[in-house]
């Protein structure tokens, strides 16, 4: 059972929406001109071309998760809206993340190891690492890795799909 | 048109055609023109406005008056910007409305090209939903697919923006293979209103409204978009439950009903403020708990249980949370619950005696009042509403602005036909009422249209009067002129210590009856109450051309009862001769 990483005012929706020009402009425009607040947001096409999938994880701090999902319903070009139950889904985020290796490349590599991170690139004084895992385990290894010197960091917003065991 | 359409802008107007579209309203430039030119051999009247903004509410006027959708078609970049505000207004007010609007080629999208605007991005937050036609085959599906989300579920404007090219029969790319615009599925995989309530529910609303002592039923403009008024007369009755009839329902239920309350909200009267307040359940039907209805929210109505039916599900819950909410028709959930009812028997009803007797006491101590005019007073805009109301049949269709006449039109009318009264009401547009009340006539020729406008509106709008001498529409519009920006007045009067700030139109300028003959309106000037019915009848003898009348109206008059903003409902504001009764009553539940 994978148990949510997130805050529990965050919560993640999952929408089949139409793949359509203006179709993110329209969700993101609806999350602005109510006043909802999207803590993360992936978007890509699905098996089927005609649709693409969103996950979304909102703060509901302030307003309640029904009402950003009946509002997103109505949205013509949302054809499917959905909470996934955080106790039965399973939720993955990827890193990309480049770091100052300086004197301590040793002590780098271990963490590598130890989290089975990709190197993806590598130069004289920095390496590029790629990790997916889930969100909270990200940001672990993010304040591990704070210490040798963040140069540039890229986190896609998590993606997930319910899971297989309920 | 006989033969099949070739290219887009022929297909366009033939589907328009197909949609039974009868009337629309529009003005013509650059980017719209190739779809002018199959304008001329339409079987559709088209009605020239001298603004866009007009065209819109034209259309809403249609739509409100006829329940048919409105129609309006104008060109690209400032144009479609004008229109705009129209439909930010249909979209708060539920209007079914269907807009057309020409867009560059498909090519200088994105370019900044003349009259270049990016109308599907700008309207997207005021719009049901829009569209951008890329490829003409698409247009008699598109226009079928515009029309079925604007009348279905909660009705709504929908945009449809149209790139001259593929209109344009000189360019290759308009070329179309014509087909019926219902003979195609659609394709909306996303859009399936819900109309039946689930029958469980209303089952438990039926039995929570068996039970209560106090109950309330809280129209709103959905009964009207639901064509649910006979419904609603038949589930009032049975139960004899009081009814009061937001501004968007006025004429849902009758007013010389004996169960009808009025008005409620910041400027509804003290019975039906007072009844909601008290009430010990709410039966909410087409309304959305809007804060002119709620006041203050923490405190309105505190005791009332709440059963809400409304067909956006999103408006379930979303202001008052709901002890049963239904997702439906309003006209088939009041069928379901009368048939329920029915079944419950009389015998299964509470006992209600005691707050019929309750509320018809306060119909007695606080019926709508004012003080009638001293000699060389200015005319009482109520008294002047009066006189409106008195000299009018029934049927009349009656349209307006926003401010302090719209709500003195709205208490002091008396409405008892459904599709009567016509005003802005969620966004509260100035200007609304002349080019509304065209919309109204051209779709119901028959009928006698008032507008009645303020001065500040009508200076906003008024250019559409050459548009109904034009177009042979005529109207009657009752100018309320007070020089102010009355409503305005009356807050900084009220609540900023009577420091007048910018409100001030002119007591000189303009002179509106030159400016309505100018327009080929008669104009008319009343300025003593025994001329007020006498230019009431003249008016309505004239039926060739529009008419206007100026009441020379009391500034200091102001709308009353009044809940001030940020206050509860209880703390309702009388006029000033009946507050000493409130004191009196300061127990009384």
């Amino acid at each position: 059972m994978n148990v949510s990483s997130a805050s529990p005012r965050w919560h993640t929706l999952v929408a089949t929406v139409e793949n359509k020009p203006g179709v993110l402009a329209r969700v993101a425009g609806l999350f602005s001109r109510r006043g909802f607040n999207i803590h993360s947001l992936a978007v890509a096409p699905t098996d089927d071309e005609r649709f693409s999938r969103i996950t979304f994880t909102v703060d509901i701090e302030g307003t309640p998760l029904d009402q950003v999902v009946k509002q997103l319903d109505k949205l013509i070009n949302v054809v499917d809206i959905s909470e996934l139950n955080p106790a039965h889904s399973v939720e993955r985020e990827l890193m990309l993340i480049t770091v100052e290796v300086g004197e301590y490349r040793k002590e780098l590599m271990e963490i590598v190891d130890d989290y089975r991170a990709y190197v993806l690139s590598e130069g004289d004084d920095r390496l590029m690492l790629s990790w997916s895992a889930r969100p909270a385990r990200l940001d672990e290894l993010e304040e591990r890795l704070r210490p040798f010197g963040i140069v540039e960091l890229q986190r896609t917003g998590r993606v997930a799909l319910p899971s297989l065991d309920n | 048109m006989s033969t099949n359409p070739t290219n887009g802008g022929e297909a366009l107007v033939r589907a328009l055609e197909c949609e039974g579209v009868e009337v629309m309203f529009g003005l013509p430039g650059g980017a719209i023109l190739p779809v002018y030119d199959p304008i001329i051999d339409s079987s559709i009247r088209h009605v020239l406005v001298r603004h866009e903004q007009g065209a819109g509410h034209m259309a809403e006027g249609y739509a409100h008056a006829t329940g048919k959708p409105g129609v309006c078609m104008v060109t690209s970049g400032p144009a479609a910007t004008n229109v705009v505000t129209p439909l930010a207004d249909a979209m708060l007010d539920s209007v079914p409305m269907v807009c057309i609007t020409g867009q560059v080629p498909l090519a200088a999208i994105g370019t900044d090209a003349f009259q270049e605007c990016d109308t599907t991005g700008i309207t997207m937050a005021v719009t049901k939903h829009n569209f951008l036609v890329t490829d003409p085959q698409d247009i008699p599906r598109i226009i079928h697919e515009a029309f079925h989300i604007a009348t279905t579920g909660r009705p709504g404007p929908v945009l449809v923006d149209i790139p001259k090219d593929i209109v344009d029969p000189v360019n290759p790319r308009s070329a179309m293979t014509w087909y019926e615009p219902d003979s195609v599925p659609m394709e909306l995989p996303g859009y399936h209103p819900q109309t039946d309530g689930d029958p469980a529910l209303i089952q438990e609303a039926a039995e929570l409204i068996a039970h209560a002592e106090r109950p309330v039923l809280y129209v709103g403009g959905g009964i009207l978009k639901a064509r649910a008024a006979e419904p609603l007369l038949e589930l009032a009755e049975l139960l004899q439950i009081p009814v009061v009839t937001t501004l968007m329902a006025r004429g849902a239920f009758p007013d010389s009903h004996e169960l009808c309350l009025g008005m409620p909200g910041m400027h509804g009267n003290y019975t039906a403020v007072t009844a909601m307040q008290r009430a010990d359940l709410l039966v909410s039907l087409g309304a959305r708990f809007d804060d002119r209805v709620t006041g203050r929210l923490d405190g309105f109505a505190p005791d009332a249980k709440i059963i809400h039916v409304d067909i956006d599900p999103a408006e379930l819950g979303k202001v008052r949370q709901y002890n049963v909410g239904i997702q439906g028709d309003c006209k088939v959930v009041i069928e379901g619950l009368v048939d329920i009812t029915k079944k419950l028997g009389s015998g299964a009803q509470a006992d209600r005696s005691a707050w019929r007797s309750t509320v018809s006491g306060w119909q007695e101590k606080f019926p709508l009042t004012y003080e009638q005019s001293l000699p060389g007073d200015k005319l009482k805009p109520q008294f002047v509403m009066e006189q409106l109301r008195d000299g009018n049949p029934a049927d009349t269709i009656l349209c307006s602005g926003v401010g302090q006449h719209q709500m003195h039109a709205s208490q002091f009318w008396r409405f008892d036909h459904p599709y009567t009264w016509i005003n802005s009401g969620g966004l509260g547009t100035m200007g609304f009422s002349i080019p509304a009340a065209i919309g109204a006539k051209a779709g119901m020729p028959d009928r006698r249209v008032w507008a009645v406008d303020g001065d500040g509106n009508f200076q906003m709008t008024a250019q559409e009067l050459v548009t109904a001498t034009v177009e042979d529409i005529p109207i009657k519009v009752a100018l309320f002129n007070n020089s102010y920006l009355g409503m305005v007045r009356q807050w900084q009067e009220m609540f900023y210590d009577e420091r007048f700030s910018e409100v001030h139109l002119s007591d000189h300028v303009p002179d509106y009856v030159k400016w309505a003959e100018s327009m080929g309106a008669v104009g008319i000037r009343v300025e003593s109450p025994e001329e007020v019915a006498p230019a009431i009848a003249k008016a309505n003898e004239i039926n060739d051309r529009s008419v206007v009348i100026e009441f020379v109206t009391d500034a200091r008059e102001n709308v009353f009862p009044m809940v001030p903003a940020g206050a509860t409902n209880s703390d309702v504001v009388v006029d000033p001769s009946q507050q000493h009764l409130l004191d009196d009553t300061g127990g009384e539940s």
